[in-house]
């Protein structure tokens, strides 16, 4: 095995001028296309994420979904077609995932393997990777999850504690990984390892492994959520035995990969298969609930305080939003100039937070019912949606430790 | 469905040259040397408060007529492409009557006649500073006007004092605010016409701006006087609401200023053996001030992409007063933890914290201040 070139660029490669009509084309086809075959809501509550995913009858559903929208050709279209791919170009695939956000299409629930696990093997994987890996990503017959944080290391990858030594053509690995999003579902995971303990600098003991999950001494144990419901594992190895040609390039590369595996969360654009990742919750959906709630003896949204507080959500939302589109304009941003950058992922989940909370302060004595209830408003996706989103403010570094890099690479403040 | 939400943002090239080109010359000519030199309690309360030679260079750089139409001798980039001028100005603390100068020019073109226009337009390009006499009292929103306009012969007679009217000192012309016969009309006015004793200094919690209440009683004026009244509501409205978006600007760049100082003093002071700002306390409130002015700053750049010289359609109302909201909020924050981060250094009045608290305090209230506009926004948001 060859050491991976690790480049700073992660974009696919440049396509090849593309056809306007061709896409315009594509977007009528698309539209037809999700018009006709989005399925109806199930009488259970579908995930609002695929970190969300806890049972096998949403699972199930999800896949189907999958499994049809690439069979269409909607999945994974600027992915090599000798791989199941569609051969075209990030260009067409965003045309599709505009039209299936538009339309508020279930999610896909491989997000690990199409959005992380898949570009980074179609970059810098070898030919037998892709052979092995990259169709079964696309047609979810192989669930992807992720083993990077540790229990005692939440924040912290370059820490990683979980051993894995070579013992002729295997790895024998030991240690726990934790918040493994769909851990009891998955066949491979995305493993970063220790290999060697005892290197000089934490980062260069690390390894990156495409590892099974079906070999014994692996043992995912659902974690149960503050909702209730189940959407990750604590995973257990003990002794388990990998082939060693799991190994994704060489010994001590593991923290390159892993960082670079950080970067497709930007989308299509940085090589992801493509599909709703998330169903966005935008305030519209908010006023829409908010419209069927009284208070007073009238709507709540004729209360001068909400209406107030609403204004407020609403002014920030769209802040945000903005800000997407005035980070692309550089004399706009040159005083800080990283800041919108990297603190969009605190202001927006943070925002959601807040957002989600005040949503149940709407619904008046309903507000303490929960998913289950006859009476519950919107089926309690709002109660399991404030929850839920504790995810996003604690997973992928704590909104606490987002300030800190804010704080620290944007103000350049002392470290804390 | 409901319909999709303007989310327009963009800069022209010319835009974004104005904008690089006000930075570079407020840095230039406002350090807070000259700001101090200039505030109210180191001058005479009726002092201009601004700098002439500044003012005639801003007059040649060609600002003044920045959104005036070419036949006048503007440049004709639209009034989005004040916004940027007006940043850098509230960045560097420069005060000059241009923010007042600019809000008359657009009131004159909204709703004045082709006399009105050449005879006004020209001069206030060259340096002739305009002003508004808006307020009766302290309510951006009342709905009776006392300054009243009563008809006698050929003429009208005044009645009516105003408030906050910026830079009276220095006006060449006041567009006053007024009654007549029970519709609101603008009234051009000139100092000849005024009393000796008619314009009284206002002492404001902003010592780098100047505003005086201004008597208008017993001027007479003329019908030629009077802007057209069947668009002087509209152009009145739309006036309040790019009054509200400069503002925003001058508060957005203020922010940028009160942050810089902030974390310059967070990257110097040490307390119990550390730089203070490692210490949370205060580094993630700076984080916040940030992200607040990242809101206002996007929201700010939004409404100057949808101003324009028509009728302000409700996408701008909605963007102007958003930004307002945004903007002061995020000042008025920034200014206030800068006090405080500052700790005994910033309850001094040498601590250059303090003018950007008063600062705040202004731009709080120019236009309405952030409970006004959300008042305002409830039901073009929520129906």
């Amino acid at each position: 095995m060859t050491a991976i070139e690790i480049g700073k660029n992660v974009n696919t490669k440049p396509s090849k001028s593309i056809d306007r009509s061709e896409l315009k084309e594509l977007q009528q086809d698309v539209r037809a296309w999700l018009k006709e075959h989005t399925p109806s809501n199930p009488d259970f509550l579908l995930p609002q994420s695929f970190m969300e995913v806890g049972s096998e009858q949403q699972l199930d559903f999800l896949r189907d979904w999958q499994y049809k929208v690439w069979s269409a050709g909607y999945l994974g279209m600027a992915w090599p077609s000798e791989y199941g791919g569609g051969g075209l170009s990030v260009e067409h695939q965003k045309v599709v995932d505009h039209e299936m956000l538009l339309r508020r299409v279930p999610i896909m629930p491989n997000t690990i393997g199409l959005g992380w696990a898949g570009p980074l093997i179609n970059h810098v994987g070898s030919e037998q990777e892709k052979q092995k890996y990259l169709k079964g990503i696309l047609t979810c017959e192989d669930i992807w999850c992720q083993g990077f944080s540790e229990p005692d290391h939440g924040s912290d990858l370059g820490s990683v504690q979980l051993k894995a030594v070579r013992d002729q053509d295997e790895y024998v690995l030991n240690g726990t990984k934790t918040w493994t999003t769909l851990g009891n579902f998955a066949k491979y995971m995305i493993l970063l390892a220790r290999t060697n303990p005892n290197a000089e600098r934490k980062y260069d003991g690390l390894s990156f492994f495409l590892a099974p999950m079906g070999v014994t001494g692996i043992d995912p144990r659902p974690i149960q959520k503050l909702t209730g419901e189940y959407g990750f594992t604590e995973t257990f190895f003990t002794d388990a035995r990998i082939p060693a040609s799991s190994l994704m390039g060489n010994e001590g590369q593991g923290w390159k990969i892993a960082m670079q595996t950080l970067q497709y969360e930007r989308g299509a654009e940085a090589g992801a298969a493509g599909g709703l990742s998330r169903v966005p919750v935008v305030m519209e959906d908010l006023l829409t609930m908010a419209r069927t709630q009284q208070r007073d003896g009238e709507s709540v949204l004729q209360d001068p305080v909400v209406r107030e507080q609403l204004v407020n959500l609403l002014i920030e939302e769209k802040a945000i939003r903005l800000g997407l589109r005035r980070s692309a304009i550089k004399v706009l941003c040159d005083d800080y100039p990283h800041s919108l950058a990297l603190s969009t992922k605190l202001r927006f989940t943070e925002f959601n937070r807040r957002m989600r909370q005040y949503s149940l302060s709407l619904q008046g004595a309903t507000g303490a019912l929960y998913v289950g209830d006859e009476s519950v408003p919107d089926g309690g996706f709002w109660q399991r949606s404030y929850f839920n989103n504790f995810s996003t403010t604690i997973g992928g570094g704590t909104s606490q430790i987002q300030a800190n890099i804010v704080g620290e690479s944007v103000l350049g403040l002392a470290k804390s | 469905m409901t319909k999709q939400s303007n989310m327009k943002l963009a800069l022209s090239e010319e835009q974004a040259m104005v904008l690089e080109s006000a930075r570079e010359f407020c840095k230039e000519n406002s350090s807070i040397e000259q700001v101090r030199a200039l505030l109210h309690s180191k001058t005479q309360l009726n002092h201009i408060g601004y700098d002439e030679t500044v003012w005639q260079q801003i007059v040649k750089l060609g600002w003044l007529g920045i959104a005036t139409p070419e036949e006048f001798g503007g440049s004709n980039f639209g009034i989005g492409s004040v916004v940027g001028i007006a940043e850098a100005m509230g960045r560097y603390l420069l005060s000059t009557p241009f923010l007042p100068s600019i809000v008359a020019t657009q009131l004159l073109l909204r709703a004045g006649n082709q006399q009105q226009h050449e005879q006004w337009l020209p001069k206030i390009l060259d340096g002739s500073v305009a002003t508004l006499a808006l307020l009766d009292n302290e309510d951006w929103g009342a709905t009776q006007i006392q300054c009243k306009a009563t008809q006698e012969g050929n003429s009208f007679r005044l009645t009516g004092r105003k408030l906050m009217v910026c830079d009276a000192l220095s006006a060449s012309v006041f567009l006053v605010v007024l009654d007549l016969d029970g519709q609101t009309n603008v009234a051009i006015i000139t100092p000849d016409q005024l009393s000796a004793s008619a314009i009284r200094p206002h002492t404001l919690l902003d010592e780098t701006k100047r505003a005086c209440e201004v008597d208008f009683s017993d001027v007479l004026i003329m019908q030629d006087a009077l802007l057209d009244s069947s668009s002087v509501a509209q152009a009145l409205h739309d006036c309040m609401l790019i009054g509200a978006m400069l503002t925003a600007a001058e508060a957005v760049g203020s922010t940028g200023a009160s942050l810089d100082s902030i974390v310059e003093y967070l990257k110097t002071r040490k307390q119990f053996g550390k730089l203070i700002g490692s210490y949370q306390a205060l580094k993630h409130p700076s984080v916040d001030i940030l992200c607040q002015m990242d809101s206002a700053k996007s929201l700010l750049y939004h409404a100057a992409s949808v101003v324009d010289s028509e009728a302000l359609d409700e996408d701008a109302e909605i963007a102007c007063r958003m930004a307002k909201v945004a903007a002061s909020e995020a000042l008025l924050y920034a200014a206030d933890r800068g006090i405080q981060f500052h700790g005994g250094m910033g309850f001094t009045y040498e601590c250059d914290a303090q003018l950007y608290l008063r600062r705040a305090q202004w731009s709080q209230q120019q236009y309405g201040d952030a409970a006004h506009h959300r008042k305002r926004l409830a039901p073009l948001l929520l129906g």
